[in-house]
């Protein structure tokens, strides 16, 4: 029978695609397949949730080495009658699906921020033309690839019936070492979590506003971002924070932001949010057009009101 | 040592329009997308520091012929390209195989640049498609790179950490918008650009279709645009809607 094959190196985005599948293969005679590379606890974690794990344990498959993952999961969904791989988009994920696509002679496609299914046929949405337009498209070849953006899905539920396979691979290194691995310096903040986010733009003039910005977003129970200038041209904060097309995708319940303009590769980072307060001297800004609630004010003034009413 | 640069044309995306949610790509002018002249000015500084050759393979319509001119002003020493007008929204299957084959024309390749994503459809695939091609090992999302003899070693960033990967050359990498600050090309500069060689590559572009767009539209955008005067009833208004949790 054939199958969907899923894998990605974080647990938590394997939980995420295990549900991606399990909508593709909802009336279908798809069976769904689980691999968990160098990572015993998150085998067992995915057969906690009900799925059928295929285990690899061998240190000389190295993550970092793509030539050398692609293959691997090459060799697993040919011998697992896979036709779908269902991967994450996050950074590793990306790089895989385009080595594995090509070795798997596959079509592909990246950052797939839903999906709409039917009959076995597979609609991927996702941002096109710097995010100025969505896509609805279709991989057409019979081998497809698909990188799921994180949090575009929920994770799968726990369900029983899941085992756990040990599975054998041949390891073709690509030659790539990895020589040191460092925790990035600066904070691990997951904006993507937080379900209320502060953001920091270029219109918030001085950096001696951010204690008082971090204050209010800690009181409020959420987290600050930031447009991607803030963090790269003026280095207030790490890329972590970036909103954007080439910073995060998030959908908080709420987004206070203040002074962003509004270019589209800042907006498509937040316009999922339920609830968007723009706070902006310029009446005109684009962002405004983008927010249910606008408050024409220049940051510096409201700013110690703000901190005072949640601080 | 021959260092590679392959570029995306795309268009220049401060002027896409959009009209009935559908976007307006009439007279939009042609540009290569920001994270590609990352990847460039990445190139120049590595042909500055290993005295190299530096060569940009890009593959699009006729027009590519005219705005190759940046990247050559900006620092390539010589072009090879693939024109073709039906080159229109290319598939990432296509365009790898196509960047491919211009690369194995080229000798003692080196290293191979690309940017993590094209300006736009940012989707990140051509750099691992071609590493798979040609057999090589890859270095993605590389925040420096540094070459050594034969050895690269890069410095990549994922989300969580940085990883440093060496292997021998040849590799392929990409980068990430922070890895430098693009230079501005001089005057002299782009005057020379115009005379730098450009090899023409006939090859043929037809390529099997893997992908189907059923639909690309603009959002649409539905928000209540609510003018507020002050903090003060700006926070009631949340605090109704159930939004702060205090
Ligand atoms: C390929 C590509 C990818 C990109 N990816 C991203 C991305 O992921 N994320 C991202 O953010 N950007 C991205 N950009 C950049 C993006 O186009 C914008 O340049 C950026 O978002 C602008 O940031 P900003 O709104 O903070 O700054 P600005 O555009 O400078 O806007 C500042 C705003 O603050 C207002 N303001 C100024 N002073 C005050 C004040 N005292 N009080 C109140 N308001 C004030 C101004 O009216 C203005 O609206 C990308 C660009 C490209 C080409």
């Amino acid at each position: 029978m054939a199958a969907i094959l899923i894998y990605s190196d974080k647990t938590k985005l394997a939980f995420e695609l295990l549900n991606a599948a399990q909508l593709i293969g909802k009336n279908t005679d798809l069976t769904i397949k689980a691999v968990s590379i160098n990572n015993d606890e998150q085998a067992e974690e995915l057969a906690a949730k009900g799925a059928e794990t295929y285990k690899i344990i061998n240190p000389e498959l190295n993550l970092a080495d793509t030539g050398a993952m692609a293959s691997a999961l090459l060799q697993t969904a040919e011998k697992l009658d896979a036709d779908i791989v269902l991967l994450s988009s996050n950074r590793r994920g990306k790089e895989l699906a385009g080595r594995l696509a090509q070795v798997f002679k596959a079509g592909c496609l990246t950052d797939v921020k839903s999906m709409q299914t039917e009959n076995g046929r597979i609609e991927c949405v996702r941002n096109v033309l710097g995010g100025a337009t969505v896509a609805i498209q279709e991989i057409i070849s019979d081998k497809k690839v698909i990188a799921i953006s994180p949090k575009a899905f929920p994770a799968a539920a726990d369900e029983v019936g899941g085992t756990i396979n040990e599975y054998v691979v041949n390891i073709i290194p690509s030659g790539i070492k990895l020589i040191e691995t460092r925790a990035k310096a600066g904070d691990s903040v997951d904006i993507e979590a937080a379900e209320i986010l502060v953001v920091v733009g270029q219109g918030v003039e001085s950096q001696e506003s951010l204690p008082a910005i971090m204050e209010i977003a800690k009181n409020l129970g959420g987290e600050v971002a930031c447009s991607k200038p803030v963090a790269t041209d003026k280095k207030w904060f790490g890329e972590e924070r970036i909103l954007g097309l080439s910073g995060k995708i998030c959908k908080p319940d709420l987004a206070i932001i203040l002074g962003v303009s509004g270019q589209v590769q800042f907006t498509v980072g937040i316009r999922d949010a339920k609830t968007i307060v723009s706070i902006n001297n310029d009446e005109k800004a684009y962002m405004n057009q983008m927010a249910d609630y606008v408050l024409i004010a220049d940051i510096k003034e409201v700013l110690p009101e703000l901190q005072k009413a949640i601080g | 040592m021959n260092i590679v640069v392959a570029m995306k044309q795309i268009p220049d995306l401060q002027q896409i329009r959009i009209r009935n949610r559908k976007p307006i790509l009439d007279d939009v002018a042609l540009t290569f997308g920001n994270i590609d002249k990352n990847a460039l000015e990445a190139g120049v500084q590595l042909k500055e520091a290993t005295g190299s050759n530096l060569i940009v393979v890009s593959v699009g319509t006729e027009a590519l012929e005219d705005t190759i001119k940046e990247a050559l002003a900006a620092g390539a020493d010589e072009a090879y390209l693939v024109l073709d007008d039906e080159i229109g929204d290319m598939e990432s299957s296509s365009s790898a195989r196509l960047i491919a084959e211009a690369i194995k024309k080229i000798d003692d390749v080196g290293i191979i640049l690309f940017g993590e994503g094209s300006g736009d459809n940012y989707s990140g695939q051509v750099g691992s498609r071609v590493a798979a091609i040609l057999g090589l090992p890859q270095a993605g999302y590389a925040k420096s790179i540094n070459i050594n003899g034969n050895i690269a070693t890069v410095t990549r960033s994922l989300e969580d950490c940085e990883e440093v990967l060496e292997a021998e050359l040849p590799i392929v990498v990409s980068v990430i918008a922070d890895i430098n600050e693009p230079r501005i090309p001089s005057v002299t500069q782009i005057l020379k650009a115009g005379r730098k060689p450009k090899e023409m590559l006939e090859l043929d572009v037809t390529g099997d279709s893997m992908l189907e767009t059923i639909s690309n539209l603009a959002p649409e955008m539905q928000r209540k645009q609510i003018e507020i005067e002050t903090i003060e009833k700006l926070l009631k208004v949340l605090e109704n809607e159930g939004l702060l949790r205090r």
